[in-house]
């Protein structure tokens, strides 16, 4: 299997290393690059044309730019549409979970509190993900909560 | 007036090829499954177009054997799970019959390179299949049991939430208020 570039925008330095940790541990050929902020995404993204990650997990809450408006750049922007992107999130009411489904996201992960779920979620969403670039499948209809 | 469209992917590829090499006046022969042979050289320009045009397809070139394997593999999945006389087989039997190889091997090489196993491949397929049937608006869910050969609405409603985390309804929801979202967009 192929590297897989995953991008996390995430503002608390503790879920960085929590979900870092849980990368590692699964052993899949990952690398990751961290932002602490939507702007700081939305500058990574624009300075990556030509490499754009498979997958960016996206933080609701962040100072400067939060997620549903990084979620509604990026499928506004041409270039930039077909992103994969997973909301990573502490809540699970039902009204944020469909906004962002409607927003454009492809999954919505409700922060996991340990470790071990964590790596499940995780494994699920990459395989996932990978199936949807790599295989016949509509993209449009890739929506999954985990 | 509403469509609803269902596609066998080869017979689509086989097109898209054929228009491309016509273009670039590339003088080809299909060899197996999922292979070309060029009759004659080809110029590194000529090449790289082609690799690109067809890229805009979704078609690319397989980088190594197990790679092509893996495609085979997926190409035979979909001829399995689009023609209903099929499911008279065992998947395992089908595979091995088709690729003429052994279906351990097979189901070991798939797992390895794509991390899925081949048979969570084909529950994502058969929802894949759900889904464009829910969407299209003309089927109940009875119906899309019944035609995807479930053994019942619960085996499906079952497997459609355990793979999406959604159920039938809120998945339609979703995609309708979305594409609505979009039309909306467009008009403004």
């Amino acid at each position: 299997m192929k590297k897989i570039n995953i991008v996390l925008a995430e503002d608390d330095e503790d879920d960085r290393l929590f979900f870092e940790e849980a990368i590692t541990q699964l052993g899949l050929n990952t690398e990751i690059k961290f932002v602490a902020n939507g702007d700081e995404l939305m500058k990574y993204l624009n300075n990556h044309e030509t490499s754009f990650p498979d997958l960016i997990f996206l933080d609701l809450n962040m100072p400067r730019k939060g997620g549903i408006q990084c979620l509604a750049e990026i499928r506004a922007h041409k270039k930039l549409t077909g992103l994969s992107i997973a909301i990573y999130s502490t809540s699970s009411s039902d009204e944020d979970i469909e906004n962002c489904f409607v927003g454009g996201a492809n999954v919505y992960i409700n922060k996991p509190n340990n470790i071990e779920s964590l790596k499940s979620v995780l494994l699920k969403v990459i395989t996932t993900n990978h199936q949807y670039t790599n295989s016949t499948l509509n993209k449009d209809n890739f929506v999954m909560v985990v | 007036m509403k469509l609803v469209l269902g596609y066998h992917t080869p017979v689509l590829v086989k097109k898209v090829i054929e228009k491309e090499m016509e273009k670039l006046g590339i003088k080809f022969s299909y060899a197996n499954t999922g292979q070309i042979e060029l009759l004659g050289e080809i110029r590194d320009e000529v090449y790289y177009q082609l690799k690109l045009n067809l890229l805009e397809y979704g078609v690319y070139f397989q980088s190594n054997q197990q790679q092509q394997m893996i495609q085979k593999i997926k190409d035979a999945i979909d001829e399995f799970l689009f023609f209903e006389e099929n499911y008279n087989y065992n998947l395992s039997t089908f595979i091995s019959n088709k690729l003429n190889i052994n279906y351990n091997y097979a189901s070991n090489l798939f797992s390895e390179m794509t991390f899925t196993t081949i048979q969570s491949y084909i529950i994502l397929k058969r929802i894949e299949n759900a889904k464009t049937m829910i969407l299209s608006g003309e089927y109940s869910l009875t119906e899309i049991a019944y035609k995807l050969k479930y053994s019942s609405i619960a085996h499906l409603s079952g497997q459609f939430k355990k793979v999406t985390g959604l159920t039938a309804s809120q998945f339609e929801k979703i995609i309708s208020k979305r594409n609505f979202q979009v039309s909306e967009k467009k008009e403004i």
